[in-house]
């Protein structure tokens, strides 16, 4: 099997996120930038399927932040190619409707017979992301997905939760766009002496993509901290009467029966 | 003497070369080790089979086994070995690194830690950007080298848990205190420190230890100072013994030998009395691997007031704190697999002197051991205090209510 896997740069959120100047966007002038967690859950996922069924992996990423870092880190896991997108500005990501056409760009002369994305980004709207990119590429698409089987060489068994933690099982034929939210297992260590020597021996291939036109259908009219409420109760006195008071308020919500 | 029979030795082999301890190869199978290991009974492969069975070519199967992220780095074989062979800063990363380059994964939390290494240059994740946070309305001035490059006595390389655990924080200002009282001349690398990567090299983590060495060579080129001074034994070992393998020589003290050496300063300035029975853990760093037992307890003994008694295993026979080689990070790992904390044994030992206080001088115990206070009913029972904070005490130098 062919695997692509979409890799994103994403604001750290170790370091505290303030507004920028215009109120409807952060300020990211000093943030540092990491993988998005579920592209990593994508990447393990897409190397347990090379692992069980044989095939390639191949992982992109737009040229921003520590790209570069992350990419030498998959090909440290196993990646067999790996490539960095530049559409001309180093110095911001592109939104997912305007990135989605040129992740198409790349992938449609490689011919994957799969490609998984992260569900989700924390600097995205709604996880908009893979769904864009089965749309450019009229290909079919599953979302919040959590675990990945071949079933046959033509279509997959792919698990997809639902709030509620019930999970439905569905045959999805390829070529497919999976969003990932989480891997079989959790993404898998790689000693940092394998990754220096993963930038010794594996080259990033470079491609230069066309922008497309930005084409805003959602905007931001303010952004904002969620303003504090004061609801909370602090539970003073003895263990008994702490633990009385406890079980009453649960009462009162209903909790109890 | 083991025999020449396999590709596991192979590995003894390269072991040996690395001059840590004598050759491997010489163990003659005296079990001493194995005995020694405060959490040996649990392992399915304890320090004397680990040797045998990597002799005899099962090397494989070593690798796999939950016994290689078990060892919490007390060095409590390498020091009872006659043969004199370095099993925990040889033997154990070896096999630790050589099961990460097969791709066997270490225990989750551990990963956690390096990718916290390597992302933000501390083992807590925390941003590089508020590293001096401790010293956030400190009444003493801290000299940040990194912004304003001056001559020094002392480069203190504060570390990561001082820097920034809320429990180890007061240690770091009251430390900040006792320098300043001394007239030392002391500056600190502010929010450029980057973890020397102490344990790493235990956690068989090499490349990323390289890595940490990397980036201190480049903050320490050019500073002027006459000595590093750390709070860590970890980060001790690492300066004194590891570093100069990357051509880094520093003149480095631990903060006890450093206060001992000026004891009569310190006792002049001790003003007030710590009228407490007080039991000192030996750490396994700087107490067992280089011998230093009497500085803290001539610190200690100096405080007007304070009584001084020993817990059964003191000195050279020490009961780890287990948070050594990688073990703060390894409890769930090592409980899961039959083994025990460590702490909670030695805070039972810490009661039975029947002390109020038990003093430590390693920034991993404070935690570890209050921990251990919780859950084995000694809470209020014995309090843990760092050494520097007895002293800040003594000093009259502890923190002012503020606010």
């Amino acid at each position: 099997m062919k695997i692509a896997v979409v890799i994103r740069q994403v604001p750290d959120l170790i370091e505290p996120l303030e507004v920028d100047s215009t109120g409807k966007a952060l300020d990211l002038s000093s943030a540092a930038f990491v993988l998005n967690e579920s592209d990593d859950h994508a990447l393990e996922q897409a190397l347990l399927l090379k692992e069980k069924h044989g095939g390639s992996v191949t992982v992109l990423g737009i040229d921003f932040g520590d790209v570069d870092s992350s990419l030498y880190a998959a090909a440290a896991k196993g990646a067999d190619q790996i490539i960095k997108l530049l559409w001309g500005d180093p110095n911001r990501t592109p939104p997912p409707q305007q990135a989605a056409p040129m992740y198409a760009e790349v992938l449609r002369p490689l011919g994957p017979d799969l490609v998984l994305v992260g569900v989700q980004a924390h600097d995205e709207l709604d996880g908009v992301l893979p769904a864009e990119l089965a749309v450019c590429l009229g290909w079919p698409y599953v979302g919040v997905v959590r675990g990945v089987q071949a079933a046959n060489g033509k279509s997959l068994l792919v698990c997809k939760e639902f709030p509620g933690a019930v999970m439905a099982q569905f045959e999805v034929r390829l070529p497919a766009v999976l969003g990932i939210l989480g891997a079989e297992q959790p993404p898998r260590y790689v000693p940092v002496s394998r990754i220096r020597a993963a930038m010794k021996t594996a080259s990033i291939a470079e491609q230069q993509v066309a922008v497309p036109p930005e084409a805003v259908r959602v905007e931001v009219a303010r952004l904002y901290p969620p303003a504090p409420t004061e609801r909370a109760e602090m539970l003073t006195g003895s263990p008994e009467e702490v633990a009385s008071r406890i079980a009453a308020l649960l009462e009162e919500k209903g909790l109890l029966r | 003497m083991l025999q020449k029979t396999s590709s596991g030795l192979d590995f003894l082999e390269q072991l040996a070369a690395t001059g840590e301890g004598d050759s491997p190869l010489g163990c003659m199978q005296c079990g001493l080790c194995s005995a020694s290991c405060p959490l040996g009974h649990a392992m399915e492969y304890p320090p004397r089979r680990l040797l045998l069975r990597a002799a005899a070519g099962q090397l494989d199967r070593l690798l796999k086994s939950p016994t290689l992220w078990m060892c919490v780095g007390c060095y409590l074989c390498s020091f009872r070995c006659p043969r004199g062979i370095e099993l925990t800063d040889g033997l154990w990363p070896a096999l630790r690194d050589r099961a990460m380059q097969a791709g066997i994964q270490p225990p989750t939390e551990l990963q956690e830690t390096f990718q916290n290494l390597l992302k933000y240059g501390n083992v807590l994740g925390k941003s590089p950007r508020q590293r001096l946070q401790w010293a956030d309305g400190l009444d003493v001035p801290v000299l940040d080298l990194s912004k304003q490059p001056q001559p020094v006595e002392v480069l203190w390389i504060v570390g990561d848990y001082p820097s920034y655990y809320p429990r180890n924080q007061p240690v770091a200002r009251a430390f900040a205190r006792i320098l300043t009282a001394l007239g030392v001349r002391w500056g600190v690398l502010g929010t450029k420190e980057c973890a020397l990567g102490e344990c790493d090299r235990m956690f068989g983590e090499e490349g990323l230890f390289e890595m940490l060495v990397e980036k201190n060579r480049q903050l320490l080129q050019g500073l002027q100072f006459k000595m590093i001074v750390v709070l860590d034994p970890h980060e001790f070992r690492a300066i004194e013994h590891y570093y100069p393998r990357y051509g880094m020589r520093y003149p480095v003290e631990h903060y006890v030998t450093f206060l001992a050496n000026r004891l009569p300063e310190l006792t002049a300035r001790m003003v007030r009395s710590v009228e407490a029975t007080v039991t000192y853990h030996d750490n396994c760093c700087v107490g067992r691997r280089y011998q230093c037992f009497d500085p803290p307890r001539a610190l200690l003994g100096a405080i007007p007031g304070l009584k001084l008694v020993e817990m059964e295993r003191n000195r050279e026979d020490s009961l780890c704190c287990g948070g050594g080689g990688g073990g703060m990070w390894l409890d769930a790992h090592i409980v899961a697999h039959g083994g025990y904390r460590l702490s909670d044994e030695r805070i039972k030992m810490a009661a039975r002197t029947g002390a109020q206080i038990l003093a430590v001088s390693c920034p991993f115990e404070l935690s570890r051991f209050e921990d251990a206070a919780k859950v084995t009913g000694l809470e209020g029972k014995v309090q843990v205090r760092d050494i520097v904070e007895l002293l800040a005490e003594a000093m009259d130098l502890v923190e002012k209510e503020s606010v």
